[in-house]
């Protein structure tokens, strides 16, 4: 950590980068916040850790209209929604000065607090165990009890974009968190179930959405100015109008909207008060490219066609879904 | 005596792209080939203009089953459209299954100008699948109700 900020300072003091975008201590130690640093001096308050989640990429659209250059700090995954915001015309790579950081997985607060820890100050992985700094004294846990889902299933370690590392070595081998599970194994669960339970699971993980709208304020891939959600002729613009139906409308609508551009970087299962695996509604569709347009990864790089801004003549029609059996 | 009327009278929208399929119902019209008057024509100007919100507007509203219909591949008035509407509504009719609504309320069918006959036997068949399925409970909204 001393190292990025010694190094920001430099930056800052030759005149490259007028601001920083990092992570600051926030009022609880396991949550710290997204912070610009303006002056060097602000740099003392600069935090990175396991509990540093939060990925910077979409605050460049804002520091990409202020004057001179912003100096970022992205994990590996970061660097694919940057890219993708990059492909989109959204933030421009010369406006901004990446230093890629070094990542052995985020942690999951509630999964540590789930495990009876509490209390807790800061936290530091090793190998495949969690070292546990708390009030009450230093605590333990295995790694993949206590890491964010999405790092259960971490694209590797490489940083598509950057303009230097530090802690990171070039075509590092993902650490404890990829413990090569299926990214699809829980969306395919979910496929062979028949529908009726299909429809039961949905109906009871989305009704517990409260529309705080945190998910779509998170993602890197949402980011239109003006959101159909917010829009007062919109039935589904407000809690207040509940109904059924309405969540299936947000949520269909939110995950289409990504559909291709989606990065799959977990950003809105990690807000979610409600721990709504929109996960799942993201990756079927990334599943459903994969299969039917060939493997596509977005954010992999700056100038490839999106699968849904691209046809070939042989595509499948979309009666192949009412053919196929099950879920599938 | 007031009489109640029971029998399933399926709701169903039909999008239809301006300069092929909504000339094909025309021609299904003028050629005096009977479909289901339960069917709602709604023309767009491309398959492609029907933003997958579109369909499930139609249901929130009470449809029972959305149908789009468009030029066959590589005769789009706009040269390509059809092949984007052709992958948006893969996707969607998928996920619409993944979400546990039966698979048969949602198709898309390419008829042309020419095709009145086609135009014709897809809406009969189309809306006798949709007697099959019944009412569509799991896609809409209560409120837009009578
Ligand atoms: S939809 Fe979720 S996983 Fe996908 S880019 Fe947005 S925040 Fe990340
Ligand atoms: S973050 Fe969760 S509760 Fe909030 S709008 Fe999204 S799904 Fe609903
Ligand atoms: S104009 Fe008919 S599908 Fe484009």
């Amino acid at each position: 950590m001393q190292e990025l900020i010694t190094r920001a300072k430099e930056l800052l003091a030759d005149g490259t980068v007028s601001r920083v975008l990092g992570w600051k201590k926030g009022d609880l130690g396991w949550d710290p916040e997204p912070a610009y640093f303006d002056k060097a001096e602000e740099l003392e308050n600069f935090i990175y850790n396991p509990f540093c989640g939060a990925n910077l990429s979409k605050y460049l659209i804002a520091a990409g209209k202020l004057e001179g250059t912003t100096l970022v700090f992205l994990k590996p995954c970061d660097t694919y929604s940057f890219n993708q915001l990059v492909k989109e015309h959204r933030v421009k790579k010369d406006k901004t000065y990446i230093i890629g950081v070094g990542c052995h997985g985020t942690l999951d607060p509630e999964k540590i607090r789930n495990t009876g820890v509490k209390g807790i100050a800061d936290a530091v992985l090793e190998g495949d165990r969690v070292r546990l700094n708390t009030l009450y004294g230093d605590k333990e846990a295995a790694a993949a009890e206590v890491l964010l889902d999405r790092c259960l299933v971490c694209k590797g370690k490489t940083h598509v974009v950057c303009d230097e590392l530090i802690g990171a070595e070039p075509g590092e081998e993902a650490g404890p968190g990829e413990l090569a599970v299926n990214r699809f194994a829980q969306v395919e669960e979910l496929e062979n179930l028949p529908p009726e339970e299909r429809f039961a699971f949905w109906q009871e993980q989305l009704s517990r959405c409260i529309r705080c709208n945190a998910c779509r304020n998170v993602c890197p891939a949402c980011s239109c100015l003006k959101c159909v959600f917010d829009s007062s002729q919109f039935d589904s613009n407000q809690k207040a109008n509940a109904d059924t139906f309405e969540e299936q409308m947000f949520h269909i609508i939110r995950a289409f909207h990504v559909a291709g551009r989606c990065t799959d970087c977990g950003e809105c299962s990690r807000v979610c008060p409600e721990s709504i695996p929109l996960h799942l509604l993201n990756r079927k569709f990334i599943k459903d490219i994969d299969t039917f347009y060939g493997e596509y990864q977005a954010g992999a790089d700056t100038e490839s066609k999106g699968p849904l801004t691209d046809f070939t003549f042989e595509d499948v029609e979309p009666g192949i879904i009412a053919e196929r059996g099950g879920g599938r | 005596m007031q009489v109640e009327n029971t029998e399933f009278r399926p709701k169903i929208v039909a999008f239809c792209c301006n300069w092929c399929s909504y000339a094909g119902a025309d021609l299904a019209g003028s050629s005096r080939l009977a479909y289901p008057a339960d069917v709602k024509i709604i023309r767009v100007p491309c398959s492609c203009r029907v933003n997958p919100m579109f369909i499930l507007r139609a249901f929130q509203r009470g449809a029972d089953g959305v149908i789009l219909c468009g030029c066959h591949p590589g005769d789009c008035h706009y040269t390509t459209g059809n092949y984007y509407a052709r992958r948006r509504m893969t996707l969607l009719f998928s996920m619409l299954d993944y979400l546990g609504v039966e698979k048969g309320r949602t198709r898309v069918e390419w008829v042309s100008a020419a095709e009145g006959v086609k135009f014709s036997t897809t809406m009969n068949e189309f809306v006798a699948k949709i007697h099959e399925l019944g009412k569509n409970v799991r896609l809409e909204d209560l409120r837009c109700k009578n």
